[in-house]
């Protein structure tokens, strides 16, 4: 027999990747570990405060606020956002001049800055020289967002629909593409209704792209944190106070280390949470009546 | 349950047009009987599946009629036909049950659970899939599958006919021979119409009682299996159907003689002058070829290679730039490279610009 070489230069190989992770993702995060159980007066002299900051803050009616918004926010956006680009993309041909023409027009507000997106709404609301906020002035509507929580809601949602349901068609279409004729086909000589073949083939045949989109759209919509900072920076009051800009604000405005690691953990652990729960559910649709009856 | 008539159908993808190229399916007419088995036998992209699915009203054709029994149909739409289609790949709907994927028709053309029920069940010991009624369909192989799509077509009452385009091409060997032994069997049974698209000959000729070739978007051949063999009526014919096919090379004729390079072989029959531009072909079965030895009455042939196929060899042999192949059972008579080869001339046939010609018996 060979005897068998032990050679443990192999580990060298993985270090460069190891290191990069290490700064790009362990250290900070484990920075922030160690913050949220610490407390410090200056200095660099720290306290080991245990589970203080995150009961403080569970109980905090301001981090309550900040998450309902949040929730209510990511809710509504799905709500809109997946139909309406599930709808949208149905209605775009599939052949033809058509197609380029709407993927290119679909494509364009993806293209555009976070920032860059909330300064053309910010101006473009605005009720002195603001196309929309103007007009709907003129016309007699009380739209002002820097007064009205409505109107500044109203604004940061159609905003971020106009911005991110070309996501949500683009993944959409890709899925409807990928049917082959022969199941359309199949249908018609089925005789299937329209609505059957939405519910039994596209639906069906949609499924892991849709998954992807709502995983996308919700991490993104739950993180949100540029547009409302630059439309409404928060306001007016905290009606507009996300999670994202209330933590900005702890940590770089009030500089509250401590109780901000500990919002950072909390946050992110929502978010891997809910998505877990997306993914598991979505995965599973349709999968559950497998052992039932007809 | 009708017959189904195609009369002067001709299709262009590019629409109308003069231009006899753009036509994917060349003018033609055919008559598909009430009950019969037919299969459409030809190479990928001749114009199969375009006719297949004007008849199914998956496409209108460009120009002409579909008539069921007298009925001009040629606009009606797809789902009401009655007609049932099976396609290449399995086509099920992921998210129901076999049960409910069997029942799908039934339940869109309104008819109650009560009714369905029992039909559905009796199906599906018909085809075999009584145990998996209730699992998802797309947990399934894809044999059975295709039985689902089969089932699909089946569960109607009547259809008027059942269209097969290439349905065994993601089926494993073994069980496209179980596959379509079921097919044939349901035919028995129900006694509908069933038309079959195929580029393999065996399943057309082990399927159908009479087959239609295809070639170029024309039909160049409706026969039995068995004319397709002895006599095909076009050189494209002769080459597509047997194994290998037909041998096929120029020749000079004159009266009951042709000329192969030089050497004479009388032929049966006596055939019309033809015309000097006119390519003039002969066209025999490796089968009705013999090899004997050399300096015999023959055409000197050189032997290149043989094959052993186990049940018979097939011997290719060269005359100066023709090849032919031979197909024998014994060729230990053979030893050299050199040996003549042997017409069977009743089974000999002359082609003229590839379409068969009749001779007179003298």
């Amino acid at each position: 027999m060979i005897k068998k070489q032990i050679n443990q230069k192999a580990w060298f190989m993985v270090l460069p990747v190891f290191l990069l992770v290490a700064f790009s993702a362990i250290i900070p995060l484990m920075t922030v570990v160690n913050y949220s159980f610490q407390d410090t007066f200056g200095s660099n002299q720290f306290f080991w405060v245990g589970l203080g900051w995150f009961r403080d803050l569970i109980h905090s009616e301001r981090f309550h606020d900040a998450f309902l918004r949040q929730l209510l926010f990511s809710s509504i956006i799905l709500a809109i956002e997946i139909p309406l680009g599930i709808a949208i993309a149905l209605a775009m041909p599939k052949k033809g001049w058509g197609v380029p023409v709407c993927l290119i027009s679909m494509a364009l507000p993806l293209l555009i800055p976070w920032n860059v997106v909330g300064t053309i709404w910010q101006i473009f609301g605005r009720v002195d020289i603001g196309l929309l906020g103007h007009t709907l002035a003129s016309l007699g509507f009380d739209y002002n967002y820097t007064q009205d929580p409505i109107a500044a809601w109203v604004t940061i949602i159609v905003m971020d629909v106009w911005h991110w349901t070309s996501l949500v068609v683009l993944l959409s279409y890709a899925g409807l593409c990928s049917i082959p004729d022969a199941y359309y086909q199949a249908a018609k000589i089925d005789g299937a209704s329209r609505v059957s073949v939405f519910r039994y083939i596209q639906l069906p045949k949609m499924q892991r792209v849709l998954l992807i989109a709502v995983l996308l759209r919700f991490m993104d919509s739950f993180m949100i944190y540029t547009e409302p900072f630059v439309i409404t920076g928060g306001g007016p009051g905290n009606s507009t106070t996300f999670m994202s800009i209330d933590l900005v604000k702890m940590a770089i405005g009030q500089f509250d280390l401590g109780p901000a690691a500990a919002m950072s953990l909390i946050y992110f652990l929502v978010i891997l949470l809910l998505s877990y729960v997306f993914y598991t559910v979505m995965s599973n649709i349709g999968e559950e009546s497998t052992k039932g009856g007809a | 349950m009708a017959n189904i008539t195609l009369k002067d159908i001709a299709h262009s993808y590019t629409g109308a047009s003069d231009n006899p190229d753009d036509y994917a399916l060349q003018k033609l007419n055919l008559t598909w009987r009430d009950g019969g088995a037919y299969a459409l036998l030809g190479p990928s992209g001749c114009g199969k599946t375009t006719l297949l699915n004007i008849i199914s009203g998956l496409l209108i054709p460009t120009k002409g009629q579909v008539l069921f029994n007298d009925n001009d149909i040629t606009r009606l739409p797809t789902e009401q036909r009655n007609i049932a289609q099976i396609f290449q790949f399995p086509v099920i709907y992921d998210t129901m049950t076999v049960f409910q994927n069997l029942a799908f028709p039934l339940k869109n053309s309104g008819h109650t659970q009560t009714e369905i029920e029992p039909r559905v069940i009796e199906l599906a010991k018909m085809l075999g899939l009584e145990n998996d009624l209730y699992t998802k369909a797309q947990h399934l192989t894809s044999d059975a599958k295709q039985k689902i799509s089969l089932g699909r077509g089946l569960i109607r009452q009547s259809v008027n006919a059942i269209l097969f385009d290439e349905p065994l091409t993601v089926i494993d060997p073994q069980l496209k021979w179980e596959l379509r032994s079921q097919i044939k069997y349901l035919h028995k049974q129900f006694g509908f119409t069933m038309i079959y698209v195929t580029h393999d000959q065996t399943e057309a000729l082990t399927f159908a009682d009479e087959v239609i070739v295809m070639y170029e978007g024309q039909v160049v051949q409706v026969g039995t299996p068995e004319a397709l063999f002895q006599r095909p009526e076009h050189t494209f014919v002769g080459y597509f159907i047997g194994s290998p096919g037909m041998n096929i090379v120029p020749c000079v004729l004159q009266g009951n003689k042709v000329l192969i390079e030089g050497h004479e072989i009388t032929l049966d029959c006596h055939y019309p002058e033809q015309a000097d531009s006119a390519k003039i072909e002969v066209g025999v079965r490796p089968e009705y070829l013999s090899l004997a030895p050399p300096d015999k009455k023959g055409l000197p042939v050189k032997i290149i290679k043989i094959d052993d196929v186990g049940r018979h060899k097939i011997v290719r042999v060269a005359l100066k730039d023709h090849l032919f192949h031979v197909v024998m059972s014994d060729i230990a008579a053979m030893t050299g490279d050199e040996a003549s080869l042997v017409f069977d001339t009743a089974h000999t046939n002359i082609y003229v610009n590839d379409h068969l010609i009749a001779g007179e018996k003298p």
